[in-house]
């Protein structure tokens, strides 16, 4: 059954300066991460309405990050804030000085999220690891990552505690919180952000099984569906083979090279970023493997990669080309063909 | 009997000599340009205490020797260095100048270097990269790139040496001109330059190309391009498009596919080993700019090299046509390196 257009607020919140607005500019508005050192300082709320594919559109609300309008949401405006949040993304900076007051806030922001919004997916952020050494990269982020959990569960304990009687309903016994290493000048921004995505997006279960039919039918071994301004995955399908691909951050890596590609492009044209840049690409390496990556419907990008052989290539683009009709409920509220 | 060092040695690899001051750049370069560190990762580099010897195996052998900044080779009361195994081989010094901090010891010691190789080794090129000039502002550069200039060739000039071969080039490893100013460095070693860039004029003649370039793919250096004017946006453009290539190579070309796999596709009803089902045996790609439908093209020539192309508006219909003359084009420049590789590389006379 198709789902209606859906709407998110999705709140943005961390301390000043620990990449929030840099991120968002990225996924969303296209810029570059060298762009976002020009950014100021956020000032109260940053509300922006992002559509995504036809069907969901998400309400950003970037929040800055400064003491004073912490405190604020905390109090003057907590129920506004935290009422109807779909999501929460926390972001730490992981080279902050004061890494104590930094949870000692973001456990209050968690008391307020689960006071209002209980069933409010969360995602922490642990950000600028770029600034980390590569090769302690991992531990420092898996020894934050306990300590954020540790703390979250705190939060919800506290909960637990102190006023269950007052909270209507009770809040829950846990909450869903997933963790992320991310910087701004890798592919694991582009990691994060779509599994944010992923939960978001109305019918997948239909994509999903649309795009396996496409996937067999083609003789394909990986399909890729982007979104086509942020260049984030909505979905994929993998053959048996494919799955032995030992590349398990390639959906990331494949968001990041196409939409710096997009950026190349832009340059190049001296066309805006936002517009659209290239419309179909073809790589055949030999006896090795093919791909090819094409605009789709409206809003999204296809990327197909097959099995080498001309004759499989050519029809492969022709049955990708004829399933479009399949796939046209992404752009807009529409009910997909019956049959299908 | 020893060999006169005046002479280039013909049998040796090119050599590409880094030097300059501690901190200048030298062995962020050539981390970037030949081990593909992100840029960003260059912070996190030691200082490099020994000469680090680099060989590197592509369309032409050749080594990439960084020098440990604080050790001045001409005037060094512990040791002293064999100059000949150093400069006697065909090559270029390259010389990082930190353009954002104070150069004039950088310079001085630069134009010391210059008067020894003047009188010993006068066939070395002498590059200069002023470096680090992200972050300055374009007429800043201009100035330094200046400055430099003129502190040096007055410096040559009271010595009678006008014509040494210096060169300079503005440089920074976060975006492209890096890999410009060594594809300008490295060019001038190739043996039968002229030739190559003829074959390249006349492709884009015939397949009314905008531009081309032959690229070595493991540094995005292009050893040639056509002979329309230098165009900074197109060689971003087709590196870039290499960079594509090297990356979904990586992702979905560099591991092995398993034997069922390949069974079922050179099966019913295909019945045919999967060599037979392509069309060409090496790396070719397109894809189509969304302005002004303008495709730009990229063919292997061989495990190293490339060629990438940036076509005029609408010539993507052409592609059948032109995917005859790349073949042709393609197969000219593999004779052309397998000649020059099987003779020894020697300087032009
Ligand atoms: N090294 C590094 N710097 C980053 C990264 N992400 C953001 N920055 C820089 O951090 C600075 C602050 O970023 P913003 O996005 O404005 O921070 P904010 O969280 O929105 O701050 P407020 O709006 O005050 O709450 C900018 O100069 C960014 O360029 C990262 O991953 N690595
Ligand atoms: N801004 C900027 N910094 C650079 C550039 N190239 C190198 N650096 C930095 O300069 C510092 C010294 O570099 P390094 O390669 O170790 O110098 P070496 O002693 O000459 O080998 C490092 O922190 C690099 O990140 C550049 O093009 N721009
Ligand atoms: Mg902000």
């Amino acid at each position: 059954q198709l789902k209606k257009v859906k709407k998110q607020k999705v709140l943005l919140m961390g301390k000043s300066g620990s990449g929030k607005s840099s991120m968002r500019s990225i996924i969303f508005s296209n810029y570059l991460a060298r762009d976002t050192r020009r950014l100021g300082a956020t000032i109260d709320i940053d509300l922006s309405h992002v559509k995504f594919l036809g069907n969901l559109t998400l309400n950003l609300w970037d929040c800055g990050g400064q003491e004073a309008f912490m405190e604020n949401y905390l109090s003057q405006q907590r129920a506004h804030v935290f009422s109807n949040v779909g999501v929460l993304i926390y972001v730490f900076d992981i080279e902050s000085r004061d890494v104590e007051r930094d949870l000692a806030t973001y456990v209050n922001i968690i008391s307020a999220l689960v006071q209002y919004s209980r069933e409010a997916k969360v995602f922490v952020l642990i950000h600028k690891m770029d600034l980390i050494q590569p090769t302690t990269r991992e531990e420092t982020f898996e020894r934050r990552a306990a300590v954020v959990r540790r703390k979250t569960a705190e939060a919800v304990g506290i909960m637990h505690k102190q006023k269950p009687e007052q909270l209507q309903p009770p809040p829950p016994v846990d909450i869903d919180l997933q963790l992320f290493a991310t910087s701004i000048w890798d592919q694991s921004l582009y990691k994060a952000w779509a599994s944010i995505i992923h939960d978001l997006v109305p019918n997948l279960s239909i994509i999903e099984t649309q795009l396996t039919s496409l996937g067999i039918a083609i003789d394909a071994d990986e399909i890729l569906l982007f979104e086509r301004t942020s260049f984030l995955v909505v979905s994929k399908w993998t053959s048996r083979e494919g799955e032995r691909n030992p590349y398990g951050d390639r959906f990331e890596r494949m968001s990041n090279i196409l939409k710096s590609w997009k950026h190349t492009c832009s340059k190049y044209t001296g066309t805006p970023r936002n517009a659209e840049q290239f419309s179909d690409f073809e790589y055949k390496m030999g006896a090795t493997f093919s791909m090819f990556a094409t605009k789709f419907t409206t809003n999204t990008y296809i990327l197909v990669c097959m099995p080498p052989g001309e004759a499989r290539f050519n029809s492969a683009k022709l049955n990708v080309a004829a399933a479009r009709p399949w796939f046209k409920f992404l752009d807009g509220p529409v009910v997909p063909p019956a049959g299908q | 009997k020893a060999p006169d060092p005046t002479v280039p040695q013909t049998k040796a690899k090119p050599r590409l000599l880094l030097m300059g001051q501690r901190r200048s750049g030298k062995s962020s370069i050539s981390s970037v340009v030949f081990h593909k560190l992100p840029p960003s990762e260059t912070l996190f580099l030691e200082s490099t205490a020994r000469i680090q010897k680099d060989s590197l195996n592509s369309f032409m052998e050749f080594q990439v020797w960084d020098f440990p900044g604080q050790i001045d080779i001409f005037d060094n009361p512990n040791f002293t260095f064999d100059m000949d195994a150093i400069f006697g081989e065909i090559g270029a010094l390259i010389w990082v100048i930190d353009a954002q901090d104070d150069y004039l010891e950088a310079v001085a010691r630069l134009n010391t270097t210059i008067l020894h190789l003047q009188r010993g080794y006068p066939h070395i090129n002498i590059e200069v990269f002023i470096h680090k000039v992200d972050g300055l502002s374009d007429d800043y550069r201009l100035d330094i790139q200046r400055d430099v200039t003129i502190r040096i060739q007055d410096e040559l000039s009271d010595q009678g040496l006008e014509n040494a071969p210096v060169n300079f080039h503005l440089t920074s490893i976060y975006n492209h001109s890096i890999f410009e100013a060594f594809s300008k460095v490295i060019q001038k070693l190739i043996p039968r330059l002229g030739q190559l860039e003829a074959m390249l004029t006349n492709l884009c003649r015939t397949c009314r190309f905008e531009k081309a370039y032959l690229f070595d793919v493991n540094t995005k250096i292009y050893i040639a391009t056509d002979s329309t004017p230098e165009d900074m946006a197109s060689y971003e453009i087709c590196s870039d498009y290499v960079d594509v290539i090297i990356d979904f190579t990586e992702v979905y070309g560099s591991w092995p596919r398993s034997q069922q796999w390949r069974d079922r596709l050179e099966g019913e009803p295909w019945s045919q080993p999967l060599d037979d089902q392509v069309a060409c045996e090496w790396a070719e790609s397109g894809m189509v700019l969304a302005e002004a439908r303008r495709p730009i093209m990229l063919r292997e020539v061989d495990r190293f090299l490339a060629l990438v192309a940036i076509m005029k508006e609408g010539s993507y219909e052409k592609m059948p046509q032109i995917n005859m003359n790349v073949d042709v084009v393609v197969k000219g420049l593999t004779e052309f390196f397998e000649i020059t590789k099987n003779k020894d590389v020697v300087a032009a006379p």
